[in-house]
């Protein structure tokens, strides 16, 4: 009450804790962890292109670093984090134009983002081993 | 700024369980967020057993058992009991919507019916939230027709086509399903306008007898009061209307475009 002498604090509601998670909104929220990492990843090319420039030791030093297991694992991680990503830009892309917001579309659209991109990164993968031999 | 965590004040503690009706052969359980501006305490959840064979089939009606039978201190809006009105709004099975319009056996998890009230708001008592600011947003995008032309004699005249531009936006009761599911507005509605007060904004947008277009989007153009929306779609899947804010918003950002080409 406006007049009452001393107001209590009150309680904010449960939000993340209780909300029930959605299929879309999830993919919302890895759009947004993607993104993130993306923005991490960059660091290591940058460290790439630096090692690339500077001496054939620190090359070497970090080719031996991107080939092993972490490395790998790492590149693989960063590979399907580029996809997702660039595929929920496309998808906020159709978005734009007014499409893809009925009840099963969205759906359609979220699930589509995420097996595309999965797929993708395999396929790119299994090209990338074939052609390195 | 998103704070995922509750404040102190707000964590939840275990409540009381109370008896179960006597002699009632089907129970539904429902566990329901409590709290009391009056005892100083934090909020908890209470348990309670509701006798379905005397009792009707909708939350609401669950609510209005345990208030009439074991609890009268349970506190919590309602009116129209129809889908019209938008008071009894609140969180059923982790989903906003009304609790007359949706039957307790659609929201069973695990075989209990939990009840919260509209999430990251500030809370009046018990399933009441203070929509205080909810309700000034809706006011600050001037939810009436806005004219330069003198008025006519008569009403303002619109034909069967521009007044279908309404469908779809006019049919929304202001219950706040929407705004309090959108994680946008849970971290910045101070400065996000929302779904529901952008679906009206949309309403007006569209209208072919308004005159005050360019004000409106003017007032919309805004890193914030529009662009906090990341089309998340919570809002459109929670809407006991089945009205799609998160398209109304689209189209919005849409217009804004479209003025400067």
């Amino acid at each position: 009450m406006a007049d009452s002498p001393s107001r209590v604090e009150r309680p904010l509601s449960p939000h993340l804790q209780i909300y029930r998670p959605l299929f879309t909104m999830v993919m919302s929220i890895v759009h947004r962890i993607t993104g993130i990492g993306l923005y991490f990843g960059m660091v290591l090319f940058v460290w790439w292109l630096l090692a690339a420039a500077s001496t054939p030791s620190a090359f070497a030093a970090y080719s031996w670093l991107a080939g092993s297991f972490i490395g790998l694992l790492v590149l693989f991680g960063f590979t399907w984090a580029m996809l997702h990503h660039a595929l929920g830009g496309v998808r906020h892309f159709i978005w734009d134009f007014i499409h893809g917001f009925g009840p099963q579309e969205r759906m359609l659209l979220a699930k589509a983002t995420l097996a595309g991109s999965v797929t993708l990164t395999i396929v790119l993968w299994i090209i990338g081993l074939a052609v390195k031999g | 700024m998103a704070e995922f965590t509750l404040p102190k004040n707000s964590q939840i503690t275990t409540g009381k369980v109370w008896p179960k009706p006597a002699g009632a052969k089907k129970l539904t359980e429902f566990r329901i967020y409590r709290w009391n501006p009056d005892d100083g305490r934090n909020p908890r959840i209470d348990t309670y057993y509701v006798d379905r064979e005397d009792c009707g089939p909708m939350v609401l009606d669950g609510l209005i058992y345990i208030k009439n039978k074991i609890d009268p201190t349970l506190t919590f809006r309602r009116s129209c009991r129809e889908g019209v009105c938008g008071s009894c709004a609140m969180n059923i099975g982790g989903t906003n919507t009304l609790a007359c319009t949706k039957g307790m056996d659609e929201v069973l998890v695990k075989g209990v019916v939990n009840v919260y009230p509209l999430p990251h708001m500030p809370v009046v008592k018990d399933l009441v939230p203070d929509l205080t600011r909810f309700y000034a947003q809706h006011a600050s995008i001037e939810p009436w027709l806005q004219t330069d032309t003198a008025a006519p004699e008569k009403e303002w005249r619109q034909s069967k086509e521009d007044r279908e531009q309404l469908d779809g936006l006019y049919e929304c009761i202001l219950c706040a399903c929407c705004s309090t599911s959108c994680p946008s507005y849970w971290w910045n509605g101070d400065r996000y306008l929302g779904p529901a007060a952008l679906l009206q904004a949309t309403r007006w947008l569209k209208d072919s007898r308004d005159e005050r277009t360019g004000a409106r989007l003017d007032n919309l153009e805004d890193p914030f009061r529009l662009y906090r929306c990341h089309t998340i779609m919570n809002c459109a899947q929670a809407c006991p209307k089945s009205l799609n804010p998160a398209k109304a918003i689209a189209e919005v950002k849409k217009m804004m475009v479209e003025r400067h080409i």
